[in-house]
Formats: C-alpha cells, sequence, structure tokens
C-alpha cells in the first residue's frame, strides 16, 4: 500500500470573542492510495475543519494550527502546516483536490463550465489553453455528462444538481491528484442522484488508485463506500477502525450511540434509541471525557476517571482503536449486545 | 381505523411562470392531480425527490397557497374555497412545522412570544394564565420552562425544533403537516425529536402528514406512505407493504438507492440506479411522468397516463407494476 497523506497530531483552533475554539484537538489519520477513509461525526465535530486544513485553506492569523499534515505530491511527502502560501497553491488541484457539498455554491454563475474546469487546468499548466479545453471534455466525459462539447459551452445554471457535483467532479480531476477530499458530496443530493455519484466515486477511485478522504455525517454512505471508518466528536477522533468494526463491533460508546440512533429501514416501529442531550460547546469542553455527560456507561468505568481525565486513543488492536475508559473487553461485551437488539 | 379527517381530490397546483418561448404562457406543474384521504390519529407520510411536489402538497392542504383545482375536505368541511379569514377559526386544528429551525423563527422574539403566538391570534386565554400555558408547553416538548424569555440563536438546533413543535401543538390541533422537520438536524438529535414527535401524536391523536426524502425515517415514523413524482402520486401504501413489496418501479428505485448503515449488506446489495435527472416540471413527459427513466417503460407508457389504481394493498398508478 501506497501512503499518501498522514495527519499527526493535529491541532487546530480559532480565537473567538467568547474564547478559544478548539475545533480540532490531536486528530492523526493516514490514507492510502485506492482506499476511502471516512470522517464520521456530527455538525461541529471538527470534520470539515480536518478536511480544510490539508487542503491549506485556513488563514493564516485566523486559525492556530500545529501538528503536521504530511502529503505526498506525487512521490514527494510536503507538510502542508509549514508550505508558504504559493508552495501551497502549487499542490493544491495538482496532488490533492477537494469536492464540497454544495455545488450550486462552488461553480461561478457567470463562466461556462467548460473554461471553468479549463481554469483549473491552467493554473498548473500556464498558457496550454488548447490542450486545457481538451482535458476539460475528456473530464466531463469520465464524469458521465452526456454530449461533454456541447455541455462546456453552457452555464451552471443549465445544470441539475447532480450534474453539477458531477462538473465538481471533473474540475477536481483536472490535474491528476492522488488525494481527493469529498466534503459531504452528496448531502445536497438526492437518494436516486446520490446513489449515482457514490457509485462514480467508487469506479473514478479504482481507476486512477486515488485515496478518497470522505466527510459525512451519513451512516448509510459511509457503509457503502468506506474502507476505514474515523469517527469524531468535539474535535478528537474518538474510534478509528475498519468499517465492519465501527459497524459491527462499536467500541466508543458515542459511535455504538450513533448506530443505534439512525432510523432502520429493516426495523419498524420501536422507538430509536437517541443519544440524550448535546454536544459540548467546544469553547467550554468538560474537563474529562467530552463524551462523558451523554454517556450512558460511566459507571462501568471503574477509577471514575470519565469526569476527571480525558481517555486516550488505545484499543488490543493495532487497526482498531478507541477512546475510552471502561475496560475493552467489558465494552466488547455491552456493545455487543446492544447492538444485536437494533441490528436484528 | 376511525373517521376520516382529511380528504384530498384531485389535487393541483401550477404555478405560472410568465412566458415561454414562443409567447405562450407556462406553468409549473408542481402538484398535478393527487388524492388520499388521512385517518384520525394516522400519519402518512410523503416523500419523492426534490422538486416532486410534496412541500407544495402539504402547503396547499393547508391552503397556505390556494389550489389550482380540486378538493380539501377536513373534517367533512369543503374548505377549498374557504377565504382566508373563514380559514383563520380553523387554523387551530391545523399547523404546520418547518424544515428549518433556524429560519423558521423570529430572531428578536423571546421563545415566550413566540410559543404563545397562536394563543394571541385567535384570541384564547388559556384558562392557567398564557405564560404557565406556554411553560407547560415548553416542558412537553423537552424545553427547560425557565428558558422563557430567551431568544432563538441561544438554542440549538434540535431545540429550536422542539419551540416550532410546541408552537404547532399549542392550540391541540388534530391534523399537523410536518415539512421535513428533522432534515436539518444530527442523526443523535433527530431521534430524540422523531421520538417527541411520536410520543406527542400518540398521546394527542393528532394526524399527520409526514413529508421528508429520508425513506428510513418516513418508514420509521409513518403508518402509510405515499410516493410522489413530479406532481403526481406514484403507489400509496401501508409502510409494511410499500416497503416489503413496492408496486411501482420509482418506489422500487427509491428504496435501492438508500444506503443502508450496514457494510455487509451493502457489498452484496444489487442496486437500481435510476439515469438522468427528475425532468422540468413545466414540460412533463407524456404518458407516465416516470417513463423517460424508467427501465420498463413500453409505448404505452409514453402515451397513456397510469392512473392510480388498487392492487393488493397497495394503490398504483403503472401500467406495468411490479409482481
Amino acid at each position: 500500500m501506497t501512503e499518501l497523506l498522514r495527519i499527526e497530531d493535529l491541532h487546530v483552533s480559532f480565537k473567538t470573542d467568547d474564547g478559544i475554539v478548539r475545533a480540532v484537538d490531536g486528530v492523526s489519520l493516514t490514507l492510502n492510495a485506492g482506499e476511502t477513509v471516512a470522517i464520521v461525526g456530527e455538525s461541529g465535530s471538527g470534520k470539515t475543519v480536518t478536511s480544510l486544513s490539508v487542503m491549506g485553506l485556513h488563514k493564516k492569523g485566523q486559525a492556530e494550527i500545529s501538528g503536521s499534515i504530511s502529503l505526498s505530491d506525487h512521490g514527494t511527502f510536503k507538510d502542508v502546516v509549514h508550505l508558504s502560501d504559493d508552495e501551497i497553491r502549487d499542490i493544491r488541484g495538482r496532488a490533492v483536490s477537494m469536492i464540497f457539498q454544495d455545488p450550486m455554491s462552488s461553480l461561478h454563475p457567470y463562466y461556462k463550465i467548460g473554461n471553468q474546469l479549463a481554469e483549473a487546468y491552467l493554473v498548473h499548466n500556464r498558457g496550454k489553453k488548447k490542450e486545457a479545453m481538451a482535458r476539460a471534455l475528456e473530464m466531463l466525459d469520465l464524469v458521465g455528462i452526456p454530449e461533454p462539447a456541447k455541455r462546456a459551452q453552457e452555464f451552471p445554471h443549465q445544470f441539475s444538481g447532480g450534474m453539477r457535483q458531477r462538473v465538481m467532479i471533473a474540475m477536481a480531476l483536472m490535474n491528476s491528484p492522488q488525494i481527493l477530499i469529498a466534503d459531504e458530496p452528496t448531502t445536497a443530493l438526492d437518494v436516486t442522484v446520490q446513489a449515482q455519484i457514490l457509485a462514480l466515486l467508487s469506479k473514478l477511485k479504482k481507476e486512477f488508485n486515488m485515496g478518497i478522504l470522505l466527510i459525512t455525517h451519513d451512516l448509510g454512505v459511509v457503509a457503502q463506500v468506506a474502507d476505514r471508518v474515523n469517527v469524531m466528536y468535539a474535535g478528537r477522533i474518538v474510534e478509528e477502525g475498519a468499517v465492519d468494526d465501527i459497524f459491527y463491533s462499536p467500541l466508543a460508546p458515542y459511535t455504538l450511540g450513533l448506530l443505534k440512533s439512525v432510523p432502520r429501514v429493516s426495523k419498524n416501529n420501536e422507538r430509536l434509541k437517541a443519544i440524550p442531550g448535546q454536544p459540548p460547546s467546544l469553547i467550554n469542553l468538560p474537563v474529562g471525557c467530552p463524551f462523558a455527560p451523554r454517556c450512558e456507561y460511566k459507571q462501568h468505568s471503574s477509577e471514575a476517571g470519565c469526569n476527571t481525565t480525558r481517555p486516550a486513543l488505545l484499543g488490543t488492536s493495532s487497526t482498531h482503536r478507541s477512546r475510552c475508559h471502561v475496560p475493552e473487553n467489558l465494552r466488547h461485551e455491552l456493545f455487543a449486545a446492544e447492538l444485536k437488539e437494533v441490528q436484528g | 381505523m376511525s373517521e376520516t379527517i382529511l380528504k384530498i381530490e384531485n389535487l393541483v397546483k401550477h404555478f405560472p411562470t410568465g412566458k415561454g418561448k414562443r409567447g405562450e404562457k407556462e406553468v409549473v406543474k408542481a402538484v398535478d392531480g393527487i388524492s388520499f384521504e388521512l385517518k384520525a390519529g394516522e400519519t402518512i407520510g410523503l416523500v419523492g425527490e426534490s422538486g416532486c411536489g410534496k412541500t407544495t402538497a402539504g402547503r396547499t392542504i393547508l391552503k397556505l397557497v390556494e389550489p389550482t383545482s380540486g378538493k380539501i375536505i377536513f373534517e367533512d368541511k369543503d374548505i377549498t374555497d374557504y377565504s382566508s379569514s373563514k380559514m383563520r377559526a380553523i387554523r387551530a386544528q391545523m399547523q404546520i412545522i418547518f424544515q428549518d429551525p433556524y429560519s423558521a423563527l423570529n430572531p428578536r422574539q423571546t421563545i415566550g412570544k413566540i410559543i404563545s403566538a397562536p394563543f394571541e391570534i385567535q384570541g384564547i386565554t388559556p384558562q392557567e394564565g398564557t405564560k404557565v400555558a406556554v411553560q407547560n408547553l415548553m416542558a412537553r416538548v423537552g424545553l427547560n420552562p425557565e428558558h422563557y424569555n430567551r431568544y432563538p440563536h441561544e438554542f440549538s438546533g434540535g431545540q429550536r425544533q422542539r419551540i416550532g413543535i410546541a408552537r404547532a401543538i399549542a392550540l391541540k390541533p388534530r391534523f399537523i403537516v410536518a415539512d421535513e422537520p428533522v432534515s436539518a438536524l444530527d442523526v443523535s438529535i433527530q431521534a430524540q425529536v422523531i421520538n417527541l414527535l411520536e410520543d406527542l401524536q400518540e398521546e394527542e391523536k393528532i394526524s399527520m402528514v409526514f413529508i421528508a426524502h429520508d425513506l428510513s425515517v418516513v418508514q420509521h415514523i409513518s403508518d402509510r406512505v405515499a410516493v410522489m413524482y413530479l406532481g403526481k402520486m406514484m403507489e400509496i401504501a401501508a409502510t409494511a407493504d410499500l416497503y416489503a413489496k413496492p408496486r411501482h418501479p420509482y418506489t422500487t428505485a427509491l428504496l435501492s438507492a438508500v444506503p443502508l448503515p450496514d457494510p455487509r449488506s451493502e457489498r452484496t446489495r444489487e442496486r437500481i440506479i435510476l439515469t438522468g435527472d427528475l425532468p422540468s416540471p413545466i414540460n412533463p413527459p407524456s404518458g407516465c411522468v416516470f417513463n423517460t427513466r424508467c427501465w420498463k417503460a413500453q409505448d404505452k407508457c409514453r402515451t397513456e397516463v397510469p392512473q392510480l389504481v388498487q392492487l393488493g394493498a397497495s394503490q398504483v398508478a403503472c401500467h406495468f407494476p411490479e409482481n
């Protein structure tokens, strides 16, 4: 496996009038070629802030960033955190690209689709206009837009939501990056169109052996496309593991809570098992485990460290790790029984 | 089940769009002849993709927009042609919960004021006094009654949706249209709000039209489900029947597109991926509106509009239904 991205102990904080918001608080993760790694979490858990750091999109001076983001620029590793603006601009689009949630606001309404795509190419290949347009048509065709030559002459408003997201994907691929960050790529789309886009992403991943970092809150999407999963809560990864580990033997109480609270198509009218309470404010995190105020398993922790110390990311398996003070074997037992109840 | 509380007959809502290319008038056929009935205490889920007319249907039923034609019969009264002043009297009985809890609440009013608005508008003073009534409502929906004087920005998304729900149930309505009430919320909060809606509905025997695009949520909360496509009703069936045995190809495709939180079954699942997008509701396809994306479409589908007919336990509008 070729490693494309390694984030180590990433911290991102923002100064606000109310205090310092620790949006990302010690995140480490890796992404290899040919795999999809998901970051799952609720709004405000830090998943988007993490992905923006990889793109070097936080404004210096507004965000305080520490840690390292080592990213493969077609073989040579560069640390995004310590690059200058020019250096970041050089790898952006070429080594790493990003597609965003809202394809409506990510395209310029006044420019033709073809020109917008070509521009992405011209940034890295100055002056090669003909080549850029040819590449644009090639990419439009690749992402499944019929009649690319004709559509390239049209404007964004002439495209439907699903088609615009295809255009965004085409734009991200203009310079053949190895890493694609997809931030909620299907959240704004209908299910039937979502199915099309997810199938497209999987196809492209295989074809170009790309690494995809998928940011989403939808566990169904994760189950469908991810190989490995990082679950985030309050700026930290609370559990990481292979997709099957996360869905069938979760070890973090929060992951279990998420799995229990999704309504399931196969399971009918029982009451949903909601997680009580709300996510904490990132300005005033609880001293102990940030999930402790909402956690049902606190009483199983022997040292009662839940309210006083932050649990570390640990695991008996090197690939499946979680943060929790309750002994791992006890969690295995407790959670398996609970999961069986909802998964049937 | 018991009495029918709401009866929708051939409801149509067309929005004029000004002039078309050749100067003739064009209309967006948002809702194009839908019919269904709702029993007391029943929840009907209204599903479909964006632009299929589900929100317009909900608003037209409440006469928040005037229907173009068709009939709305609420508690045996034909309210289709009621004037707005005449509507006001029965508004207490029919309420709405909106999708976006951020824009549905006036940011300059306190929660107390927002939730008491229905009392004020209807000129009702509750026995126990408005403030106490509002605080009781707040407690009912799981808000802290002491937060009476706070403003919407001081609450999270889930709490705001609770405020919207408190406002909707203030006058003990018999019927509520819930328009995507949980789609703006995170999963863990979504479950809390769904549970709350179910509890309230059970206690108060409220009938509900639950509009959503999330098929798992709809399945969870609805007794029956109605599937819409381009302003038309494709299929109506009891929830269990619809999910176990969809009759309309569109329903089959919709269900097939839902990603399940279960990686193992996702790996083996055969998916029907519909090609293309929703056609324009200004110029819907002739015949069956779904024929352009349907893998079973034949000549008949392009010329003849299928009617919604009874088939087993379901009502289906398709020339070649499944099974």
